[in-house]
């Protein structure tokens, strides 16, 4: 089972590379990715630099393209895609269908994987995609049960890749409009969800206060932990009570679970954070790498070594962590 | 009052800016990576010793700010958060969400310095490793 990892800047993909990623995923500074933030990314020097240095060391790099181009600004999608091929790019991670479709007839050699962003979650969708643009790999959405995800893998020749670790979306990935709905933006089409414009932190007498547009979203007391400032993980008054109306602020983390991602055959766990620093990735990936290495298919659930889910937590939103979807019932 | 609170704040942020200019020489940081902080103000606070480092950018290079004005964006940690950062052994955000560090002001030139210093690639400095 292959260890995906993020990368927001080319220190970030050497901590991957040399903790034991086998492939890295990265963006461009622009809108063509779903971490579209002031001075994180790569420029095509950095992603040169990048794609020498994970090849020298026989690991891939994977370019996110996985926002939704617009009419007016297809272009720019299209010349990343192009960049992509020409660099050397190992696969691109893409969820619009047009785009696809370009990137299928124009560089049938460029190896696609579907991104969570595309929101495909049955093996009739995922099929299409493979059928149509020759799609080798799916990230699923974080919507599925263990169950299901089981249910996928049996029934596509699509190589399926899970989240293993990190920040969590509400279950409307590629489709949510919440953000949009605060800041004006859609986060499938600007590349950032909560953008940093829209972002005030504010210390008052009542505490830390966060605000989107203006939109208070949470306000911390002092030593209370904090979250990311999203609409889903906010606290708001419905019905008379002030809590977690939506989402509580939590990581995603799976570790646990490996041995069953082996037996039932998902092919890669993806590790969120491409905002994060280096310093995450890399103790992130040593983590995960470890765990990866010691389980063993289907041998129960992986009784985490002594320091990882500690490790794992300290960098957890909300510093708690989650099986998410995966521990559901649901078949 | 700490002792430190009474020693001038200008020492420490004419050292930092020199840091960052040198950064800005040797190749380590574009200077097109830190348009967005051009004319803007930036303050380092370590809480736990009630001192404070601020800094200006023209566009060109980093001085020691002295103004009244109050600055675009401020970060604020304990001295050993500033020291984890620096050394790469934290993440921002998980400092954040422990609430052992803070961001008001501008979030988006929060982001443009915590990823420019991100960006910074060591292995390229042209002097002995210490």
């Amino acid at each position: 089972m292959e260890l995906v990892c993020p990368a927001g800047s080319l220190p970030a993909l050497k901590a991957a590379v040399d903790n034991g990623a086998d492939w890295v995923y990265l963006g461009l500074r622009d809108e063509t990715n779903a971490r579209n933030f002031a001075g994180l990314n790569f420029d095509q020097a950095a992603l040169a630099a990048g794609l020498a240095y994970a090849h020298a060391r026989h690991r891939k790099v994977l370019l996110a393209l996985n926002t939704y181009p617009q009419a007016a600004t297809w272009a720019r999608w299209t010349q990343a895609v192009d960049l992509a091929a020409a660099r050397g790019v190992d696969a691109i991670i893409v969820a619009d269908l047009g785009l696809l479709d370009y990137a299928h007839r124009r560089h049938p050699q460029l190896e696609l994987h579907l991104s969570v962003q595309g929101s495909a979650t049955s093996h009739e969708a995922i099929n299409f995609y493979h059928e149509r643009f020759g799609v080798r790999r799916a990230v699923l959405p974080r919507v599925l049960s263990l169950a299901q995800v089981e249910n996928v893998v049996r029934q596509t020749p699509v190589e399926i890749e899970v989240f293993g670790f990190g920040g969590l979306c509400v279950m409307v990935e590629g489709r949510c409009a919440l953000s949009a709905y605060a800041c004006g933006d859609s986060p499938n089409t600007m590349g950032a969800c909560s953008p940093g414009r829209a972002v005030r932190w504010e210390e008052t007498p009542a505490g830390l206060e966060s605000r989107l547009n203006g939109v208070l979203i949470d306000r911390y007391a002092p030593g209370e932990r904090a979250a990311y400032p999203t609409l889903c993980k906010g606290r708001f008054e419905a019905e008379g009570a002030t809590y977690y109306a939506i989402e509580e602020p939590a990581s995603l983390n799976t570790i646990e679970l490996l041995p069953e991602f082996l037996r039932i055959g998902v092919r890669a766990v993806k590790i969120e954070g491409r905002q994060r620093s280096p310093a995450y990735v890399a103790q992130v990936t040593r983590v995960w790498r470890q765990a990866i290495d010691a389980a063993r298919p289907g041998s129960g659930r992986l009784a985490p070594r002594a320091g990882w889910i500690a490790e794992l937590d300290r960098h957890a939103e909300g510093s708690q962590h989650t099986l998410g979807a995966f521990s559901r019932p649901w078949k | 009052m700490k002792l430190l609170q009474l020693l001038p704040e200008a020492p420490p942020a004419h050292a930092l800016a020199l840091a960052l200019n040198a950064g800005i020489c040797f190749g380590l940081v574009a200077r097109s990576a830190l348009e967005p902080l051009q004319g803007k103000t930036v303050s380092l606070e370590a809480s736990d010793l009630g001192t404070r480092v601020r800094v200006a950018y023209d566009g060109n290079r980093f001085k020691a700010y002295a103004g009244s004005a109050p600055t675009d964006l401020t970060i604020r940690s304990s001295a050993s958060g500033f020291l984890a950062l620096a050394l790469r052994r934290e993440d921002p955000d998980t400092l954040f969400f422990t609430r052992r560090l803070v961001m008001t002001g501008d979030t988006d030139l929060g982001l443009v310095v915590k990823n420019v210093l991100d960006a910074i690639d060591w292995s390229r400095l042209p002097l002995p490793r210490f």
